[in-house]
């Protein structure tokens, strides 16, 4: 395990690989987000309770998943970058929190705007939302405290532990609806059982889902880079 | 043992002769409480519902505000470093210090608790389990407090940070505190609310002295 940890360490090793599966990514991010749009938007029904209104769905649920996805991300990361000082492993964690946080207030302010018609109320003070608000402050306080030092070590450091405490709340975020009798609905995709949702509504959602995860991965390597050439920036600057 | 007498004695004698610092605490908590009367209105009833949790937000601000010394004033004077390379576990040393910070500020948070909560109308039935939660719950911020002020030492406006990382975490301690008292005010029995705060507790003294001490390695490393 070691072996493969380092192995993938080395940042001019990273470039080489990243740059040439970096168009194909971001290719297939834009294909598929635009093919779940016209799923979506145009070749599905209307919910027979919901209406139009539940197509908010197709950006809401892809987008709190990547909120998870990507906290669950940086926590593994942080915890490499702890474990075996791997510096791409922390450049990783750094590069995803924003991207975390976005996909955070995407899922928020969707499900804000699907929780007016639906329920008749703008937000509601349950588990799972409030849950998610928490995740999103734990993504601002992580930025906040690995930006907050003067010596950018430190706060690598210090934001990897935070990353590490702070992932209590992802499983909290995940039971949320099974564990407290909540407004939200409980999870309808992960079931032991098939999901609970109709194919011609689970295609453009599951597409929606890759694409998000294809868009997360690019601008996962794009903020790499910009990372290690801030610290390649960085050390010419105290050469001189 | 004598490690642990020394340390508590030497950091308890450090906030006796400043003498202010756990002061300035206890009078946040008075006047921050003071303030809902006067922004929500002074109707006896309405205070009488939220006055659980008036006294417990009182409670987790004040306790905020204090926390940024557990660790800084060694950490500005070089004793930090001692106390991190000397023989004995860092662990036990993080913890005596959680010890003297609860007995500097939960201690009194909970001793005057009781008193905001009669100006606040709050039901009779409801006090035991208002100086419950708070005698199970004002120890625990003073645990992840810790972890908080490890991981913003020697960062820039670490005072703001630290309420920013910490106050998130804060929020199961809140909840069953708030729990327990409702719970005591309605004539239902709090076990279950206090029992949550008590695994909570156990649960901050195994893994908080911990987590700190790997970052305050880090800090001196």
């Amino acid at each position: 395990m070691p072996n493969i940890v380092h192995k993938f360490a080395n940042p001019a090793r990273f470039m080489r690989m990243a740059d040439p599966v970096l168009p194909w990514l971001s290719l297939g991010a834009v294909v598929s987000i635009t093919l779940a749009l016209y799923f979506g938007i145009f070749a599905s029904p209307a919910d027979y309770q919901q209406g139009e209104t539940v197509r908010i769905m197709y950006v809401h649920v892809p987008a709190a998943w990547m909120a998870l996805f990507t906290y669950t991300t940086m926590a593994l990361a942080s915890g490499a970058f702890l474990i075996w000082k791997h510096p791409l492993a922390d450049l990783s964690a750094q590069a995803a929190a924003p991207v975390g946080a976005a996909f955070t207030a995407i899922a928020l302010i969707t499900g804000s705007l699907w929780g007016q018609p639906m329920w008749g109320t703008w937000w509601v003070w349950d588990a799972r939302l409030t849950s998610v608000l928490i995740l999103f402050f734990l993504y601002l306080g992580y930025m906040a405290l690995v930006n907050g030092f003067d010596d950018p070590e430190r706060g690598s450091k210090m934001g990897a532990i935070l990353a590490l405490v702070g992932f209590v709340n992802v499983p909290i975020i995940k039971f949320s609806v099974d564990w407290w009798n909540t407004l939200h609905q409980p999870a309808s995709i992960s079931r032991l059982d098939a999901p609970a949702v109709d194919p011609s509504m689970l295609l453009p959602l599951l597409l929606m889902a890759v694409g998000f995860k294809l868009f997360f991965i690019s601008i996962l390597i794009l903020r790499i880079k910009m990372h290690l050439l801030k610290k390649r920036i960085r050390s010419i600057q105290m050469i001189d | 043992m004598n490690c642990i007498k020394t340390i508590i004695g030497r950091d308890l004698s450090l906030v006796m002769r400043q003498g202010s610092d756990a002061f300035v605490v206890l009078i946040f908590f008075v006047v921050t409480v003071t303030l809902f009367p006067l922004g929500v209105g002074p109707d006896p009833l309405i205070l009488q519902n939220l006055a659980s949790g008036i006294v417990w937000i009182g409670a987790l601000l004040a306790a905020m505000l204090s926390l940024d010394r557990l660790f800084q004033l060694d950490y500005d004077d070089g004793s930090l470093e001692l106390l991190i390379l000397s023989p004995y576990p860092l662990e036990l040393v993080v913890l005596c210090k959680c010890l003297v910070h609860w007995l500097t500020t939960g201690l009194p948070i909970m001793l005057m608790s009781p008193l905001l909560a009669l100006m606040l109308n709050m039901k009779s039935t409801a006090y035991l389990s208002l100086i419950g939660s708070m005698a199970l719950g004002t120890p625990i911020i003073s645990l992840l407090g810790a972890v908080g002020a490890a991981l913003v030492l020697g960062s820039r406006r670490s005072g703001v940070l630290i309420t920013l990382l910490i106050i998130p975490l804060t929020i199961p301690i809140l909840l069953f505190g708030v729990a327990a008292i409702q719970a005591g005010s309605e004539g239902y029995s709090a076990s279950a609310p206090l029992m949550f705060l008590g695994a909570l507790l156990f649960f901050s003294i195994a893994l908080c002295p911990w987590i700190t001490a790997i970052s305050l390695k880090q800090v001196v490393s």
